[in-house]
């Protein structure tokens, strides 16, 4: 069965009539607030945001600022520290979402369907509690993990393994790590829904013919959870590389720029460097990247089942 | 069948992120008998000095002005998130405090902004002006020669040591260096002699912001040369100096300290709240061997201050910063400070300047200077015993200001001053050599001052 042509041609049946102008109105009218608060709160900023990028404003050191076109893009380009930030960002994301949050997200739901009510409770409650957790005080708690006299060294150092500073030798990785512990509870949530959804008479089936676990999950539990694993990685994606607090509280970005992703690199442009426009080009910048890694889920999730 | 994700909502999760992105601040007009103070609170929070002192400041005010009130607004962040801020309240005339404390290292880059308010019109019929000094009172003069602020004290840079460790070490109690290369052996000799202790800090990269440049790296570049020519910015030309070989020296001797691991460990050093530990924790625990530094340390160790350290001036020595070579003048420091100054969006800037007076009697800006550890701008007050005699090392660092230098506080500066951080931090961390972060800081130059530069 092919499902994309199929929605379409609902639609068009489920409406056979156009209703006149008069109802149109009348039933836009208990939207309307929402719509206004929408244009106003989230489309204003955004559109300003947008304008601000093809100028030169600053935060200070200026009387007045000019449209300047596509100069702050050009210069993002042409910034060695830009491109850093792009690549680190692409580190972060893959490590932290895609690979860590995603893949472990899974194998716990997977687990946990097995496991007991009690493991259940007890796994989903710790896990859950490092979701629940304000950015800033997973970012303080992961800092005390990591830092040189931290947690893991202590551990580290009872197992007499060599210990360093994390922080300072692995940042990025280090940052990566955080965000997997933040953020898998996400996905495992998302993934324990989709694995209630499998009917159990499809899976009993595959045992009775002999199937073995690697190939039950392969030939049927991935296959069927296709649509949540492309979700789940659009929204921990467009999560993940907005991530900013987290990496502030731990590195700050550092040492040098080596765990300066995006986000951070924009606060610094902006804020620090008081370059509004180029920091705002950057945030522009950040979208675009965000579209196209959505755009490579929607094609995913297009292929049929 | 499971709904199938379209575009519109995957574009609002876009959007969303988007908005969170931005920041937005809200704020109250003022009332016509509020006067909003806007100041840095220490990140510290057993460090009241500067609270403390607007308190006695705000009591005092609204007993002399009845119906009139002081609104105090701290701000409580590190020196580079607190100009931020300040900035973003200055904008908008519904956030902009009535007066505002500024670091004069960023006061023309905000003048420029037209976020300040010319002070000449009080300035002139206010009779204390004159007994500011010279050089403090073109501290908040613009290029348009209008003064914009109202100093509150001035500051001077050099070496603080831990008697202590030096004994251990066998260096003498009354150190003096003569060069660049006395200061590195005495601190090669700590590591030697005196393990568990840092043996020299020199603040640096973009987490100590305003600290590594001032503190750090200009210690040593205005120890360069002859010490009459400016080696960061050309005023003659008005360019800023780019390519100098002063400028690779002194990356070098910052890139020396971190290699030979004389400094704190990097991690450390690079840590933005660094600053603090070494006032609060290294210094008073005889953790720290040779610490290049401000005047305003003792404020940290006074009754009352958080980690009252009375004892201090037995435990540690001052020292001047010597030059390269230790070629005449001899010493450097550097000086910088603090000024009030007034918003142009300020609702009361009358009665804001009216605080500014309270505040600058000679006997509350004397009572400020020693509670803050600040070298006196005023000459009523430098020429009072009574001050000279505060504090051990008031008459050190208030020598200093005859060998004192001024940063170029241009507009530009605030960015210069990020591309030098961004130097030190390079050869701090080994990520990059001298070479390749000075060629690097001539790249951010040409950009932060509009190609505004002179090679030499």
């Amino acid at each position: 069965m092919r499902a994309a042509p199929a929605a379409p041609a609902a639609a068009k049946t489920v409406s056979p009539r156009r209703p006149g102008r008069p109802r149109v109105l009348a039933r836009a009218l208990p939207v309307a607030p929402a719509v206004i608060l929408l244009l106003l709160f989230l489309a204003g900023p955004i559109a300003y945001c947008a304008y601000i990028a093809f100028t030169d404003l600053q935060l200070t050191g200026q009387a007045h600022s000019s449209f300047v076109g596509f100069e702050n893009f050009r210069a993002a380009f042409k910034d060695e520290a830009f491109l850093n930030a792009v690549w680190l960002t692409l580190v972060f994301t893959v490590l932290s979402s895609l690979v860590g949050q995603n893949t472990l997200g899974l194998a716990l739901a997977a687990l946990m369907q097995r496991a007991s009510k009690p493991v259940r409770t007890l796994v989903g409650g710790i896990v859950i509690t490092a979701w629940v957790l304000p950015e800033v005080v997973a970012g303080f708690l992961l800092y005390a993990f990591f830092r040189r006299e931290g947690t893991l060294n202590a551990i580290l150092d009872w197992l007499h393994l060599p210990t360093q500073n994390w922080l300072f030798t692995l940042p990025i990785l280090a940052v990566s790590f955080a965000n997997v512990w933040r953020g898998t509870a996400f996905s495992m949530l998302v993934y324990s829904a989709a694995l209630n959804e499998i009917p159990k008479e499809i899976t009993e089936a595959a045992e009775v013919d002999g199937a073995g676990g690697w190939r039950r999950m392969w030939h049927i539990t991935l296959p069927m959870i296709r649509r949540s694993i492309a979700t789940n990685l659009m929204l921990n994606t467009l999560q993940t590389l907005s991530v900013f607090g987290l990496i502030w509280v731990m590195t700050r970005g550092g040492p040098g720029n080596r765990s300066q992703t995006l986000p951070l690199f924009m606060y610094e442009q902006a804020f620090q460097k008081s370059m509004i426009g180029y920091g705002t080009a950057v945030a522009l910048l950040l979208l675009v990247v965000g579209a196209l890694f959505s755009v490579v889920y929607m094609r995913l999730l297009r292929t049929e089942v | 069948m499971p709904v199938r994700p379209t575009a519109t909502p995957l574009l609002l999760a876009t959007l969303l992120t988007a908005t969170a992105l931005s920041a937005c601040g809200s704020g109250s007009g003022s009332s016509p008998d509020t006067v909003k103070i806007s100041f840095k609170q220490s990140t510290d929070n057993s460090i009241r000095v500067m609270d403390t002192y607007l308190g006695q400041m705000k009591k005092e005010f609204e007993k002399a002005n009845p119906g009139k009130k002081v609104e105090l607004v701290p701000i409580k962040a590190p020196d580079s998130e607190y100009y931020t801020k300040l900035q973003q309240m200055l904008r908008s005339p519904k956030t902009a405090p009535d007066l505002v404390y500024e670091d004069t290292f960023l006061i023309n880059s905000d003048i420029t902004s037209g976020y300040l308010k010319p002070l000449d019109a009080y300035l002139d019929k206010w009779p204390d002006w004159n007994q500011f000094i010279d050089t403090a009172k073109s501290a908040a003069k613009a290029q348009d020669g209008k003064t914009y602020g109202v100093p509150d004290g001035t500051d001077t840079r050099g070496l603080w040591f831990d008697k202590g460790v030096f004994q251990k070490a066998g260096l003498p109690a009354d150190w003096q260096p003569k060069s660049w290369d006395d200061v590195l052996s005495a601190a090669r000799t700590i590591k030697r002699k005196v393990p568990g202790v840092t043996p020299l800090n020199v603040y640096t990269g973009k987490p100590a912001g305003e600290a590594a440049t001032m503190q750090g790296f200009e210690m040593l570049l205005y120890g360069t040369g002859d010490g009459k020519t400016d080696p960061m910015y050309d005023t003659a030309a008005k360019k800023w100096v780019a390519g100098s070989q002063a400028f690779k020296d002194a990356l070098t001797f910052v890139e020396t300290v971190y290699k030979e691991k004389l400094g704190p460990d990097v991690s450390d050093a690079l840590d933005p709240n660094f600053p603090t530990t070494v006032r609060g924790e290294l210094l008073p625990k005889g953790k720290l061997g040779i610490n290049l530094d401000g005047s305003w340390l003792p404020q940290d160790w006074q009754k009352g201050a958080g980690h009252e350290w009375p004892e201090w001036s037995q435990k540690l020595g001052l020292a001047y910063m010597p030059t390269q070579h230790g070629q005449a003048p001899g010493k450097v420091s550097m000086s910088g400070g603090w000024t009030w100054a007034i918003p142009s969006k300020a609702g009361n800037p009358d009665l804001a300047f009216k605080f500014v007076e309270t505040m600058q009697t000679k006997a509350n800006a004397q009572k400020w200077y020693i509670a803050n550890s600040g070298i006196a701008v005023r000459k009523d007050v430098a020429s009072d015993p009574a001050y000279v005699q505060a504090q051990p090392g008031i008459k050190f660092f208030t020598d200093l200001v005859a060998s004192t230098h001024y940063r170029p506080a241009y507009p530009a500066y605030p960015k210069v001053s990020t591309a030098v951080q961004e130097a030190m931090e390079g050869v701090t961390t080994g990520d990059s050599s001298v070479d390749k972060a000075a060629s690097g800081y001539d790249e951010e130059l040409k950009t932060a001052t509009d190609g505004q530069v002179v090679r030499k």
